[in-house]
């Protein structure tokens, strides 16, 4: 009895971990190798190392993670210090990711955090493929679609269409704006990815450009019509720096000229920081509270020590206090996470016109110019190298139901420059899907 | 100054100026500084309070080292307060920072005067009975109570103050309030001046949509016995008919879009009714301002706004010329600031009635309340001793029967572990070898509790009692981080009188990440 009375460092957590319990996640296994593998063998990445990302350090390091490696681009600035802790006023100026790493570390002994000082374009993503969970404190929609391609293309599929549990990456995002705030749980191929679910993010409001030029009604149309039309103007040839101070003065000087002469009045520096940074406020307590949902959340997957959250966590503090959790569908014909986005191809279909047919898809607008196909493994048709390339070519020529080995539907990768990850078609042939092609073109 | 307002930028564009300065007079004490009050009271720090004290008697262990990041290696063996105390203060050096090495419950009993100099009180990880005698004193002394528990995978948090008023409840769904069906003659007569069905195809399109909808509502008037239309649908047909399609009107768009207000006016609100109707808007000289301005709500509403709350002067972007839309502002904004003055009016009556001429409201203060008179909310919370004392047990019985989640069973297990400590002298499940005879002292404790509250036969889900005795009273630090992170947000909403507090008792399940308010 003595022994379970001694304090140790991770008695609280040891609760969890060395204790079986009813309300767990599926295959729990409690014992004294949870912690180790915690500890040695599991590689987290954060993905940013800002609001969020400062808490989930600590949080992750604290709930016995070991090695975590965090990634952003971004240097320190004075803004950050009302809830970036990890940050010091003098600290101002140096590269987030570093800071923030060293800091945890000194804090929290034993745990390693490898910071990277870069975007997360510049990694190869072979880097991404070297984490067992990924966890995102981000604010932008791009950067979050980004990441989700990438493991959306680490995903395969079996013969059956089931997801290969292999090659299943889980994402933890997290995201605040004041006191709202929302963290989920992303297993592609199993639950909703970032873009079956795209319209959970609201889209940005712009005003119309003959509004700005010809009848500003609100401070905001003075300001946007001083950065996005004067600028080009009466600067030529200097691009426009939101953290230049002189470039924001300009901007709010010019605004407030605008405000007179069309007498309007409310434009204030800080609106004009504001509207031309599209600043989002935020405070510590809703990046803690969003940050260690998720962080608790990365604990369970990675020990299956609790239940699950269900999919989607929405918090709101502004009216009493919510925390809920709002389960969606899966996009079954997600160009991301799906088995594969349905194609109907003509039976007597070539490779070439079937490659044309896809660059006509308005389904893979921007997201195709030289789409290179295979099969199973077998490369149909390569864009490049070269000599891939000439050896592929006599197959443009030939129908792509030889091709798929005569089946009346199948699965292909189409592998492109502008893709992150691989973009997976369903191939089903019908008789007859040329000539009605035909006549409604020759309609039109 | 420059610097400080840049630090805290991002905050400000949420409570402005004025909330950051109640923020920076609070004198907060939180007690114990385990993980729970170390999270809450670092979100307090970076946002910049006045001053903070920290009460715990404890040293910092090496379980410590595993939950809290307020403590480092170097300070093992040493005073936990100090420790924590000292790394917070490295956060934001404008805070003042105290602590005091002793147990809460012991200061309790000792000096009961010592919580007088402080704003607001967070109590953390305490159980019934100190609880008890620390709400007693903290409602004495007029200071605010913010309870917060971290309890393995469970967490609850709990406000206790006698009354709060707030003012700038800044409510998710703002109500416009236009007055398009019953315009003001100052209104009317800038809406005469407009022909809608103007052949300049320019000026049709660039009316400002609030003019459109008084103007098309009064010509269905005309023709339907001073009627309105009966419903939207007939309304938007009349809208509709006015329009010009091959002109793509977007004032017409937003006409079509905001047609039901006009049918639709905002209401008195259930909260702002009940402001209303409190007894204490029947001032005398004891009454705080914010009394005083209701008790001048109310005659304003029966006087010169006819039932209405004085206008809030804001109005949403139309499309139209700019000059039309800067004359419809200004005449909104004039009618609110004549709202204000009629307001300010009946406050400065009632001031004399009472005796307190010398010292009157500013009108600052005045216009702040006038703007906000349809969304005031006041929070009165019941006290611990009655909640603790209540018959609730019928409708916990209620809710552990409808509820699907476990959060009723969570807040009454939470209750029995404090009823267990006090039995045995430590919480269920500390030991290994005694959790299968905890979890049925637990559950019997549990069922003992709900027969008190008059919920007797209510059953309790064997797989939730059995987890917390697996928590066995642990502190997990993201758990922690939540529920500090939710009581530290609770702290600036009662210090800065802005949004509305929680309302009863929170309780947060980290197993499937949700949450309830309940009210028992
Ligand atoms: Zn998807």
């Amino acid at each position: 009895m003595a022994a379970s009375l001694a304090p140790t460092r991770w008695a609280d957590l040891d609760r969890l971990l060395l204790r079986p319990g009813n309300l767990v996640g599926p295959g729990f296994e409690p014992g004294p190798e949870l912690l180790e593998s915690l500890q040695n063998d599991l590689r987290v990445l954060v993905i940013g190392a800002g609001g969020l990302g400062c808490e989930l350090l600590k949080d992750l390091a604290l709930s016995g993670f070991g090695h975590i490696d965090v990634i952003d681009m971004d240097t320190i600035d004075v803004s950050n210090l009302n809830r970036q802790f990890l940050f010091r006023m003098q600290d101002v100026g140096k590269p987030k990711a570093e800071v923030a790493a060293e800091r945890v570390m000194q804090r929290v002994k034993g745990v390693t955090v490898v910071p990277h000082f870069c975007r997360i374009e510049e990694k190869d993503v072979s880097f991404y493929q070297d984490f067992h969970i990924i966890v995102l404190g981000l604010d932008s929609l791009e950067a979050r679609s980004y990441i989700n391609s990438v493991v959306c293309g680490f995903l395969e599929y079996e013969e059956d269409g089931s997801p290969d549990q292999s090659t299943i990456k889980p994402l933890v995002d997290g995201g605040t704006e004041g006191f709202k705030g929302h963290a989920r749980v992303i297993f592609p191929g199993i639950t909703p990815c970032f873009h079956c679910s795209l319209w959970l993010f609201p889209p940005q409001i712009t005003f119309p450009l003959c509004t700005l030029a010809e009848t500003p009604r609100s401070p905001a149309h003075c300001i946007e019509y001083a950065h996005l039309i004067q600028w080009g103007q009466d600067r030529q040839g200097e691009s426009f720096d939101a953290d230049n101070p002189e470039h924001m003065k300009w901007i709010y000087d010019q605004a407030v000229k605008r405000g007179e002469q069309f007498n309007i009045s409310g434009i204030t520096y800080s609106l004009t920081q504001g509207v031309v940074k599209n600043i989002v406020p935020a405070i510590a307590s809703t990046n803690a509270i969003v940050a260690a949902t998720c962080a608790l959340e990365t604990l369970k997957i990675a020990t299956m020590c609790s239940t699950g959250m269900e999919v989607y966590m929405q918090y709101t503090g502004t009216e009493g206090i919510y925390m809920r959790t709002v389960p969606h569908d899966k996009d079954p014909n997600c160009i991301m996470c799906s088995p594969g986005v349905p194609v109907e191809v003509d039976t007597t279909c070539t490779l070439q016109k079937f490659i044309d047919q896809l660059l006509k898809d308005s389904r893979f607008k921007l997201k195709l110019s030289k789409p290179s196909v295979s099969y199973h493994g077998d490369n149909l048709y390569m864009q490049a190298p070269p000599v891939l390339e000439e050896m592929t070519r006599p197959n443009l020529e030939l129908s792509l139901l030889t091709l798929m080995d005569g089946k009346t539907s199948g699965v292909l990768n189409i592998n492109d420059r502008r893709l992150t990850g691989v973009l997976r078609v369903r191939v089903t042939f019908k008789e007859g899907l040329d000539s009605v092609d035909m006549d409604t073109a020759g309609g039109g | 100054m420059a610097q400080r307002n840049n630090k805290y930028d991002r905050q400000l564009r949420i409570w402005g100026e004025h909330g950051q300065t109640a923020l920076e007079t609070a004198r907060v004490c939180v007690l114990n500084c385990g993980p729970t009050g170390s999270e809450a009271l670092k979100n307090l720090v970076l946002g910049g309070i006045g001053s903070f004290t920290i009460v715990d008697a404890s040293k910092v262990s090496a379980a410590d080292l595993g939950n809290n990041y307020l403590v480092d290696w170097e300070s093992l063996g040493q005073s936990k307060a100090k420790s924590v105390c000292a790394l917070l203060q490295e956060l934001n050096e404008s805070v003042g920072a105290k602590f005091v090495e002793e147990s809460p419950e012991a200061l309790l009993e000792s000096n009961p005067a010592f919580f007088a100099q402080f704003t607001l009180v967070i109590a953390t990880q305490m159980t019934e009975a100190p609880l008890l005698k620390l709400e007693e004193i903290c409602r004495q002394q007029k200071v605010m109570l913010v309870i917060a528990r971290s309890y393995g995978l469970a967490g609850l948090v709990r406000i206790s103050v006698t009354e709060h008023d707030i003012i700038e409840s800044k409510p998710d769904n703002k109500v416009e309030d236009l007055r398009l069906h019953k315009p003001w003659p100052e209104l009317q007569s800038y809406v005469d001046e407009f022909d809608i069905d103007t052949q300049d195809h320019n000026i049709h399109k660039h009316i400002p949509f609030a003019i459109l909808l008084i103007k098309i509502a009064e010509d269905w008037k005309k023709s339907h016995d001073g009627k309105l239309p009966a419903n939207v649908r007939l309304f938007k047909e009349a809208i509709t008919a006015r329009r010009r399609v091959e002109e793509d009107e977007d004032n017409y768009n937003e006409a079509l879009k905001s047609a039901y207000i006009v049918l639709f006016p905002p209401s008195i609100s259930s909260q702002l009714r009940a402001v209303l109707e409190d007894k204490a808007s029947d001032v005398d000289a004891s009454s705080s301002d914010f009394w005083i301005m209701v008790s001048a709500l109310k005659q304003f509403m029966a006087n010169e706004g006819q039932g209405e709350p004085p206008l809030d002067g804001a109005i949403p972007d139309m499309h139209s010329f700019t000059d039309y839309y800067i004359k419809l502002q200004k005449i909104y904004q004039a009618r609110a600031e004549a709202d204000v003055t009629a307001v300010e009016g009946h406050v400065a009556r009632i001031l004399k009635q009472i005796g307190r001429e010398s010292s009157p409201i500013p009108r600052s203060t005045i216009k702040l309340f006038c703007k906000n008179a349809r969304n005031l909310r006041v929070l009165r919370c019941k006290m611990l001793s009655d909640e603790f004392s209540s018959r609730s047990g019928p409708e916990l019985q209620r809710l552990l029967a409808v509820e699907e989640s476990s959060h009723p069973a969570l807040y009454v297990l939470l209750r029995a572990v404090d009823h267990f400590a006090a039995t045995y002298n430590r919480f269920p499940g500390v030991f290994d070898g005694e959790m299968e005879e905890d979890v049925s002292r637990l559950k019997s404790l549990a069922v003992g509790l709900l027969n008190d509250m008059g919920g007797g036969g209510a059953s309790l889900p064997e797989d939730v009692v059995s987890e917390i005795c697996r928590f066995g009273a642990g502190e997990i630090h993201c758990v922690a981080s939540i529920v500090g992170g939710i009581a530290s947000q609770e702290c600036i909403k009662l210090l800065t009188r802005q949004f509305t507090p929680i309302q009863g008792t929170f309780i947060y399940n980290a197993m499937s990440a949700t949450s309830l308010v309940l009210n028992v």
